[in-house]
């Protein structure tokens, strides 16, 4: 059974706009599944609802088999959520305010634990620091303590590395891959491509408040993905021969390079071939190279395709 | 029920209490200090007796009253609005925990609060009169009531308010004129009787001229009519709350 089961799941805020139009996903328990979706898409309104900040209007969404609206007290206190805005008591010292949200969840003091998510987060040393006096990072760990201060089974992570520095961006990652090895699942949005290819094993793609696809990362770069064969020349020429007119080429402006697209997952890729006709045609290589699309081409492609 | 939840709601809104308790405390003992030199001295010196208490301790339970209610409204709007403002109700929402806790625990530190100044003006004015209550119990029944009902009053205010000018605009242009028209400073019994009918429209004179009965044994009204007031409007304000949290009003899009 999926730890988070969503079933067409809809929202219609009171102005009348649909955000999300029918959304159903299953997310796999200690799975990490990146959503992917332009400004607007409905990321964060759809993690809103499953976390009750937001009314769903139609489907339902279930977290470990509890409906998270009319059982809400057990589907929440399995559930860590770390908004896109930072919204932080400023006056509160870092400390207090991660008992404040273990209290909210009906659990008894247990200073260790704080201790741990703090010195994970390396914000041990800013335990009684007041939050307004912490760098926009430092205030965004805290809000992840605080997610983590009743050691939820599921976090939510709505763009936890927006604004946050290269730097930081890794330790991000990594406390994401250490919560993971806890059996923590996570979802979490992003507008980093690279970051949902670093570090997802799912993904799933958003746009005007419809799911366009969820798919294991590797399967959807493989399968998405078109790979190119860049052949550098010895000898620039002026066009392709006839005699390679059946291939898919493109020449370089310069006439020095050649790129051939094929499909990396089709049966027979006519690289053999090709590379036997070009020495017919007396072409010398100097080079040659093969290039994989990145998920972002992948993205851009399916974005476009469904505003299309 | 989710008591820690409360508790942890509770502990936090006092800590904000107690973290400013210099300005919290001040303010009220210095403004009641005013009242009795200006309302006391100045007027008291012209009105020798009411119901035959020195005017001086006439005012008192009205003077607490003011204080108690207008301090609960603050308290209660602000603890919940500024949740509200910062963002930061994104986690009572995303908690296991249901309205009732959610308002015990706010209501309950800004009933507490009110109550512990209006015990701080009832102190100070012991300085500048002779105090007598009556009856004890029902004074300290009447002022928790008031502090309750009123806190609760304010939540609903706090969940309403768009911005920082509504917020204060019902404690401003409605509450603080039926206090000041609902007998603090005098007796009903001493307006031209058209205006004595029309008191008695205004909620306030009822708490007020309870109150005053547990201090003094005399009424403007009947003590069992004050009662069933002020319990009437703490149902009232409860039921409005729990229709605000069952629609989602203003806190849930
Ligand atoms: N409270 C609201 N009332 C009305 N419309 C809303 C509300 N909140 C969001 N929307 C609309 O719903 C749509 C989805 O918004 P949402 O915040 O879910 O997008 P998102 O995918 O998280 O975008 P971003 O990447 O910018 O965070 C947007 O068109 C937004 O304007
Ligand atoms: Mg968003």
């Amino acid at each position: 059974m999926a730890i988070v089961e969503i079933r067409d799941f809809e929202k219609t805020y009171a102005g009348g706009f649909q955000a999300l139009k029918g959304v159903t996903l299953d997310i796999e328990e200690g799975e990490i599944l990146a959503l992917l979706g332009p400004n607007g898409a409905g990321k964060t309104t759809l993690i809103s609802a499953v976390c009750g900040l937001v009314s769903p209007t139609g489907g339902t969404a279930k977290i470990g088999g509890h409906d998270v609206v009319s059982d809400y007290r057990a589907a929440r206190s399995l559930v860590g959520l770390v908004p896109q805005e930072i919204a932080l008591d400023q006056f509160s010292k870092v400390a207090d305010a991660v008992r404040f949200t273990r209290g909210l969840f009906g659990l008894p003091r247990d200073e260790a634990h704080i201790e741990d998510i703090l010195k994970k987060l390396s914000l041990w040393d800013k335990r009684n620091e007041r939050i307004l006096a912490l760098s926009g990072g430092m205030k965004r760990r805290v809000l992840i303590a605080k997610a983590l201060s009743h050691s939820p089974r599921v976090l939510f992570l709505d763009e936890p590395t927006a604004g946050v520095d290269v730097e930081l961006r890794r330790d991000m990652w990594e406390i994401v891959a250490d919560l993971k090895k806890d059996g923590v699942t996570i979802i979490l949005t992003t507008h980093y491509i690279e970051e949902a290819e670093a570090i997802a094993d799912r993904i799933g793609v958003i746009n005007g408040g419809a799911l366009l696809l969820v798919e294991n990362k590797d399967a959807l770069m493989a399968r998405m993905g078109k790979k190119e064969l860049q052949i550098t020349l010895r000898e620039p020429v002026t066009s392709i021969p006839k005699t390679l007119a059946s291939y898919a080429l493109t020449l370089s402006e310069e006439g020095e390079m050649i790129t051939y697209s094929f499909d990396a997952q089709g049966e027979a890729t006519g690289i053999t071939a090709l590379i036997a006709d070009l020495s017919k045609a007396g072409l010398k290589l100097a080079d040659l190279h093969t290039k994989q699309s990145s998920l972002e081409e992948i993205f851009v492609g399916l974005v476009g395709e469904s505003a299309a | 029920m989710n008591f820690k939840a409360v508790w942890a709601i509770y502990f936090f809104e006092m800590t904000r209490f107690f973290r400013t308790i210099g300005q919290s405390l001040i303010s009220p003992v210095i403004s009641t200090s005013l009242y009795f030199v200006v309302f006391g001295t100045a007027i008291g010196s012209r009105i020798q007796e009411v119901d035959g208490i020195s005017y001086g301790a006439f005012i008192v339970p009205g003077l607490i009253m003011l204080s108690v209610m207008t301090q609960s409204l603050s308290n209660a709007s602000f603890g919940i609005y500024f949740p509200k403002f910062m963002g930061t109700i994104y986690e009572l929402l995303s908690s296991p925990v249901n309205f009732v806790e959610i308002v015990l625990g706010y209501v309950g530190a800004a009933a507490t609060k009110a109550l512990f100044i209006g015990l701080v003006i009832l102190a100070t004015s012991a300085l500048f009169v002779d105090l007598q209550i009556d009856h004890p119990l029902a004074m300290l029944a009447f002022l928790i009531l008031t502090c309750l009902s009123f806190s609760l009053f304010g939540f609903i205010i706090g969940i309403w308010a768009g911005n920082f000018e509504q917020l204060q605009l019902i404690p401003l242009l409605v509450v603080t004129p039926l206090v000041f028209l609902g007998g603090a400073f005098y007796s009903i019994s001493m307006l031209p009787p058209v205006w004595q009918s029309v008191s008695f429209f205004n909620p306030v004179v009822y708490l007020i001229s309870g109150f005053r009965w547990s201090f003094y044994g005399a009424a403007d009204v009947p003590i069992g009519l004050s009662l069933l007031a002020i319990s009437g409007f703490t149902l009232l304000c409860m039921v409005i709350i729990g229709l605000i949290f069952k629609t989602g009003y203003k806190i849930k899009p």
